[in-house]
């Protein structure tokens, strides 16, 4: 039984000497705690806000979307108002500048949205866009791109419009959406004008609908369900809508609430070594209470509640500062958002936050506190007896367990499976424990090898490392861990562009002709002929639906058990075949081999891509039967193939041999490769006037879109790294003042034995070097072993070490850590000699 | 002793308030045994004052730590207050330092976050005393610092630390009371008027008390004397 009463008089006594440097060493955990709240509030409004403008989202109550015409009488008596939107991917050309670039064109009829409005710049814009007629919306990041302004004209297909605003933000489009496919709205009525809705180009139909406020909508659906389905129409109200925006963005912002968490950890570690500070302070009174006869864990009782009390207290100021920080989010998060997000102080966040401060940063306080069990009364007598001083406690293990336990916990609550639970509770063990190890052994190894040929500044700054106030080990964790994250950052974010741009290396094709009907390839490849360039690749195109599986149709496949089934995404794709005997650069074969078609009456065995035929379950041999344009046609599985699908190639699920679909339909794909950017811009243009219905895709444009959108979404990373960098530099000042008599009594010695005030300088600055350097250092062989096995296993690119941004960020990390250390050392000369007599 | 429950409960009238029976104590660092007390004996009756002295290192603190019961004897018995020590978990031993003993160290050991009055009443609150404030402030009247109460020890002199440090000793009535060298770190002066104060309560509250010192005048105070040097005690000289 531990004499709480007793135990809570002592706490208080204590705190008011001690509670100010009590909160300098729970300090750490405020960033940590500040990140976490400010996110999980952010997430909390963002939830809230989808809800709220679930209806804005969508833009209407229904939506029923197809990819070929179709109309719904019934449903369309039944509403108050009904809109359609035919969007394709097209060509749009920019007259004034003469270029032109793939977009999203969106023709349009009836008032969409009936929530929420199209917000334009000038604000007359969609009144005018509303009176029909040759006039367009177009994306804002479009007209910038091409420096057009409202008033120029823009043509798209055959049909020259006004631009009349440019669209500042779409119901249910965000900044990434709109960087890949900048929206163009034309009126329906100049559809048909245009040109552009031939044979093979990808339409989609979407009706939407409003219905008056007391309409069943949800009867209308069940009764309507399985005729959508049937016809391989896709509907979704508000409420899906608002169930599917909620749930990728409570995946966003659970992977942010960890992210937080881990700069919490971070604080932790700080805190844990700044508490192992404060315990060693703390021994002589230990032993003297030892001795006035009070029993071990009344005195642990005794810390415990000044750690608990300023542990909250440094949480609520976490909190609170968590609170203002949130206003910035929308800011930050701007490109990702779909809705206006409010800023409002969760209140749940707050207390979440809080506890986890709490909690956390006394059971890492613990794993220090807990060695004063040991301290022996003895050390009264005889201070300087070192085996009188700190033991190491069995407990901590248990300390350790909960702490590990908590991870589980707490990840468990935000990922909601176990598995990357464990993934991500090995992986912060895993960081936190290599860097532990490696501060560790960059310890031993200066003591041991501390060359004794050093001059006299780097030995004693090298010396000054195992300082035994220090925090070496901690600071090289801390402040390792936040580079680690940077670098690994960096790294991918260059890989992946280098992948992408490597294509421009070799003889790679870096342009490609889609959209081309059979009576334009003639003519296509004369243009292409007439100005130098090879024609690479040739690919011809038929669509086709999947009608039956080893004799299974769609409805015998629903009927099977829910394991037996296959996905019914087989039967409702569009699939896109081309036909060839060969296999081109990008594809490998893996099992199987290509059977040509060599006599009406043959089998005929077409090729699948492997990832797609394990996934629906398709072995070598099943007979699969496709519906080409109406006509049954039945093939075996002949081989898999492996595609790499991030070369700029034509890559189809599906190869037929040569032959089969000589007479089908179908639409043509050309692939060339240009010299140079000028020569790219060139060919384009002349090809989108000549004909304006082929889209083209160049790789500057996918590199450019690609830079775009890595550079957004490594702006947030680099923000929540942020704070683990913020951690770091925090538990490097908490532990610059803890030292701080230490070292102006160090400075005072080397100064009453003669080092000038330039070498005390440089010593201080040597000191600090390492110090920074080493935890870089630490952090960027971290981020390189992160940087390899995500490439290697998440994003399957071949890895190739990058040494020009981790100089950077190396750099940038020592800088940082030897003007804090600085700053703090000129402070310590300024102190006088008596001082330190005096105390 | 009740304390330490019924069962444990094996007084021994005796007039000894302490008994020490062939004490050992062996360090061991590394594969080195270092022997540095060596079958040590003798026994005090209440009431009684002993000095133990001998030169610097020869295990005076070792065997004032042992027979305090904040360090445990490798072999042989303390009998403190009838209780063997060894006998004892470290809880038990905790409990008869607070009811038996209290402790006057060579550099004073005062609780810095405490102020002076805090740290006397320190003792009684463990004790539960409900006079604790009272009786501390009695106390340091009685060692003449009535007018430092609220001070913190580092706005004390060295003095006036010890003088705290002896009020708080004699704050919960021991029995018996340990001193290593209480004037070890003062000069001659202050240090004769703590010599002075201790054996002024001493004999005011009747307690036995134990003074560990390598200053032969001050040993001469007390009433026996036990010399010890490398571990062994020398024959006794009386005083
Ligand atoms: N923990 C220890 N480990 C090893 N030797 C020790 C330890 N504590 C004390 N000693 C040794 O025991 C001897 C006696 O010490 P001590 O009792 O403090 O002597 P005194 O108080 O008489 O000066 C000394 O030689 C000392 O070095
Ligand atoms: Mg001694």
């Amino acid at each position: 039984m531990v004499d709480w009463n007793w135990s809570l008089l002592m706490a208080k006594r204590d705190l008011r000497k001690t509670g100010g440097r009590l909160i300098l060493f729970i300090s750490a955990i405020v960033t940590g705690i500040a990140a976490l709240v400010a996110v999980t509030s952010f997430g909390d409004n963002l939830s809230n806000d989808i809800d709220e403008q679930a209806k804005e989202l969508l833009g209407a109550d229904l939506s029923l979307r197809k990819n070929q015409p179709i109309e719904f009488p019934e449903i369309e008596t039944q509403a108050d108002r009904r809109a359609l939107e035919v969007n394709f991917a097209s060509m749009v050309y920019f007259p004034k500048v003469g270029e032109s670039r793939l977009t999203q064109v969106r023709a349009l009829e009836g008032d969409f949205p009936f929530y929420g409005s199209f917000e334009t710049l000038p604000v007359s814009g969609e009144t005018e866009f509303r009176k029909g007629a040759k006039r367009a919306l177009v994306e804002k990041t479009l007209m910038a791109q091409f420096g057009a302004v409202v008033g120029d004209s823009i043509k798209v297909g055959n049909v020259t419009l006004e631009i009349v605003g440019a669209l500042q933000k779409v119901p249910g489009q965000n900044g990434i959406t709109a960087t890949v496919a900048p929206a163009v709205y034309i009126p329906n009525d100049q559809l048909e004008a245009s040109g552009l809705v031939q044979y093979g180009s990808r339409v989609n139909y979407i009706h939407y609908f409003q219905f008056p406020e007391e309409f069943d909508l949800e009867a209308l659906i069940a009764e309507k369900k399985d005729q959508w389905d049937e016809d391989k129409v896709r509907h979704e109200t508000v409420q899906s809508q608002k169930e599917d925006t909620g749930r990728s963005f409570e995946n966003l912002s659970n992977f942010l609430v960890l992210v937080a968490f881990i700069a919490v950890l971070l604080g932790c570690v700080g805190v844990g070594s700044a508490i192992n500070v404060f315990v060693k302070e703390k021994l002589p009174s230990v032993a003297v209470l030892r001795c006035l006869g009070v029993r071990s864990k009344e005195i642990v009782a005794v810390y415990l509640v000044q750690i608990v009390i300023m542990g909250l207290f440094g949480s609520l100021l976490g909190a609170a500062a968590g609170a203002f920080l949130q206003f910035l989010l929308p800011m930050v998060f701007s490109d990702f958002l779909p809705v206006e997000v409010s800023v409002q102080i969760s209140w749940r966040a707050v207390i979440m936050g809080t506890f986890t401060g709490v909690l956390i940063s006394v059971l890492f306080a613990l794993i220090p506190l807990l060695k004063i069990r040991k301290v022996s009364p003895m050390m009264t007598l005889r201070p300087d007896d070192p085996s009188a001083g700190l033991g190491k406690d069995p407990l901590r293990w248990m300390v350790l367990g909960a702490i590990v336990l908590f991870i589980l916990g707490f990840s468990f609550y935000l990922l909601e499976e176990w598995d990357q639970t464990f993934w991500f509770t090995g992986f912060v063990i895993f960081a936190f424990g290599s860097l532990w190890l490696l501060a560790l052994g960059i310890m031993k190894a200066i003591r041991k090898f501390l060359p004794i040929s050093l001059n006299y500044p780097a030995r004693q700054a090298l010396s000054n490392l195992y300082r035994p106030n220090n925090q070496t080990v901690s600071l090289l964790a801390t402040i390792g861990l936040g580079t680690a994250m940077i670098g690994t950052l960096f790294f991918i974010q260059n890989q992946l562009l280098d992948e992408v741009r490597f294509a421009d290396k070799e003889d790679q094709p870096n342009m490609l002709f889609f959209d081309i009907q059979s009576d334009q390839v003639d003519s296509m490849k004369t243009v292409l002929a007439e100005d130098g360039l090879p024609i690479l690749q040739h690919v011809p195109i038929v669509t086709m639906g999947l009608a039956e599986v080893n004799g299974l149709t769609r409805n015998d496949n629903e009927e099977l058990e829910d394991e037996e089934q296959r996905s019914n995404s087989m039967y409702r794709r569009e699939f896109r075949v081309t036909y060839r005997d060969t296999l081109i650069a990008t594809e490998e074969l893996t099992a199987g081999s290509l059977i040509p078609f060599e006599a009406e009456g043959d089998s005929i065995f077409v090729s699948m891509e492997e990832g797609y035929a394990e996934r629906n379950r398709v072995e070598l041999g099943d007979e699969v039967v496709f519906n080409v344009q109406g006509r049954p046609l039945t093939t075996y599985v002949g081989s898999f193939r492996k595609v790499n699908f991030r070369k700029v190639s034509t890559n189809f699920l599906v190869v037929f041999p040569d032959k089969v679909l000589d007479n089908a339909p179908k639409f043509h794909v050309l692939i060339t490769r240009t010299k140079n950017d000028q020569e790219s811009a060139d060919i384009q243009n002349k090809m989108v006037r000549q004909f304006p219905n082929v889209s083209v895709v160049n790789l500057s444009m996918i590199v450019e879109t690609l830079e775009d959108i890595l550079g957004k979404i490594s702006f947030v990373i680099q923000f929540m790294a942020l704070f683990s960098i913020l951690t770091g530099v925090l538990v490097l000042i908490s532990s610059l003042l803890i030292s701080k008599f230490q070292r102006i009594r160090e400075n005072i010695l080397l100064r009453t034995i003669g080092a000038g005030r330039r070498v005390l300088l440089k010593i201080n600055a040597l000191e600090y070097l390492f110090l920074g350097s080493l935890a870089a250092g630490g952090g960027i062989l971290l981020s390189v072993l992160a940087a390899f096995l995500l490439s290697r296993y998440v994003f399957e690119i071949s890895f190739r070490m990058e040494w020009g941004p981790l100089l950077i960020v190396f750099v940038l990390i020592t800088l940082l850590t030897v003007i804090l250390g600085w700053i703090n050392s000129l402070s310590i000369l300024k102190a006088k000699t008596m001082d330190i007599l005096r105390s | 002793m009740f304390l330490l429950g019924k069962d444990k409960y094996f007084y021994l009238k005796s007039m000894n308030v302490l008994k020490v029976d062939n004490l050992t104590k062996t360090y061991r660092s590394g594969n080195r045994e270092l022997t540095v007390l060596d079958q040590v004996n003798f026994e005090v009756a209440i009431g009684d004052t002993l000095s133990i002295v001998g030169p610097s290192g020869s295990g005076k603190t070792t065997l004032l730590g042992l027979c305090a019961g904040l360090d445990v004897a490798s072999s042989g018995s303390v009998m403190l207050d009838g209780s063997a020590l060894e006998k004892m978990t470290e809880d038990q031993r905790a409990a008869v330092r607070n009811q038996l003993v209290g402790f006057i160290f060579q550099n004073f050991q005062l609780l810095q976050t405490l102020t002076a009055l805090e740290n006397v009443m320190v003792p009684l609150e463990l004790k539960k005393r409900k006079d604790a404030k009272d009786k501390a402030m009695e106390l340091l009247e009685k060692v003449g610092l009535a007018d430092r109460l609220t001070h913190y020890p580092n706005q004390l002199s060295g003095g006036e630390q010890q003088r705290v440090s002896i009020a708080r000793a004699f704050a919960n009535e021991p029995k018996i009371l340990f001193a290593d060298e209480p004037t070890g770190n003062l000069d001659t002066e202050t240090g004769e008027m703590v010599e002075n104060l201790i054996f002024q309560l001493n004999e005011e509250e009747g307690t036995t008390l134990i003074l560990v010192t390598h200053d032969l005048e001050l040993a001469a105070r007390t009433h026996q004397s036990i010399h010890i040097k490398g571990g062994k005690l020398q024959e006794a000289i009386n005083g």
